[in-house]
């Protein structure tokens, strides 16, 4: 009854999730009402919807089941035909459609369902570079040429995720320092996103491109602008593993040797 | 509360200084070897109704024999607790 978009990261890309799950999700529904209803109120009543809400978990969910505000970004696209109704709809992360069409229903005081949900985005994925689990399978029995074309097909790199995430592309003297789990200092900045705030989500890239570290900015964009130095974000994981890039920093042992 | 998804969002990047990369080290991610790009890489998944976010990840890993394996934001509630109790105040949704 649910299907679509399901981003998976593979091997040491498995820490780059929590990237996903912050991103917004978009998804067409289809829901049944069990009464019958004005059409012009049907829609009336979905547009007050398009605002922050107030939801609270379902009964099955393992989260803690407390009120929580989420954003409805649009919903869009929507048809009716008798009691059903099918719309797409665009949300913050962490929305349970479910809940939506559920209240819903009690607005219109006629009850409703949610009979099928299908995602059609999640941040940057969306179904047109959709793969099946029947291309995985064949991906699996592949072998030369072939796997490498459907592994090319299928699988893309990880950095794909961020394409809507805060970005700081750093010095190759700072990678290695990050993936030893230090902080970045504003030296080490190259070039960044434009409105990064205090504590916002940023990731930090190469200026090759590869994702190095997922940090907090400690500073806005135009603060790491102004500085000389001062740390400009910290550092929470770090994905690119430690030999990539060569050690550049000081340390008190090769401070004396070098003397 | 921004009123737009990220997706719908141009942001711009501020230069603070002219640098560039040594080609020595590092590469660029679309020319990773095959085993990098499988190491440093995400599927984009189409899930099928019936099995659960959680074993869809599993068969993936099983067929692929991988170590390991996530999955970016459950379709239907199951596993949430793990991740959302991960996120600290600092990944607010963008």
């Amino acid at each position: 009854m649910v299907t679509g978009v399901l981003p998976l990261a593979l091997e040491d890309a498995t820490k780059t999730i929590q990237a996903f799950l912050i991103t917004g999700k978009e998804y067409v529904c289809l829901m049944t009402l069990h009464g019958d209803v004005d059409s012009k109120q049907l829609l009336r009543t979905l547009e007050e919807f398009v605002d922050d809400i107030y939801q609270k978990p379902p009964v099955r969910a393992a989260v803690k089941r407390e009120v929580r505000k989420r954003r409805i970004y649009s919903i869009k696209d929507i048809e009716v035909d008798g009691r059903q109704v099918l719309f797409r709809v665009s949300c913050q992360a962490g929305t349970y459609i479910r809940k939506l069409v559920y209240d819903a229903g009690e607005v219109l005081q006629v009850g409703a369902h949610m009979r099928e949900l299908r995602r059609v985005r999640a941040g940057s994925f969306t179904e047109d570079t959709i793969s099946t689990l029947y291309d995985v399978l064949k991906l699996s029995q592949s072998s030369g040429a072939d796997r490498e074309e459907l592994a090319r097909r299928i699988i893309v790199p990880m950095e794909a995720a961020f394409r809507h995430i805060s970005k700081i592309y750093i010095r190759d003297s700072a990678v290695s320092a990050v993936c030893h789990g230090a902080d970045l200092a504003v030296p080490g900045v190259v070039r960044l996103t434009e409105g990064i705030r205090q504590n916002s989500a940023v990731a930090l890239f190469t200026l090759k491109g590869e994702l190095v570290a997922l940090s907090k900015a400690l500073m806005s964009t135009e603060q790491v602008l102004e500085a000389e130095k001062g740390l400009a974000a910290k550092t929470l994981r770090v994905v690119m593993p430690p030999e990539v890039y060569p050690r550049m920093w000081k340390t008190k042992e090769r401070a004396l040797m070098l003397t | 509360m921004s009123q737009t998804p990220s997706w719908e969002r141009t942001r711009k990047e501020q230069v603070k200084i002219e640098e560039e990369t040594d080609p020595s080290y590092g590469c660029l991610p679309e020319k990773r070897t095959l085993d990098q790009h499988i190491r440093f890489g995400l599927i984009n998944l189409d899930k099928p109704s019936g099995p659960s976010s959680h074993e869809v990840v599993a068969w993936v890993k099983r067929l692929l024999r991988l170590k390991h394996a996530g999955h970016g934001g459950t379709l239907e509630a199951e596993t949430w607790a793990g991740a959302i109790q991960w996120l600290p105040a600092c990944y607010p949704s963008p």
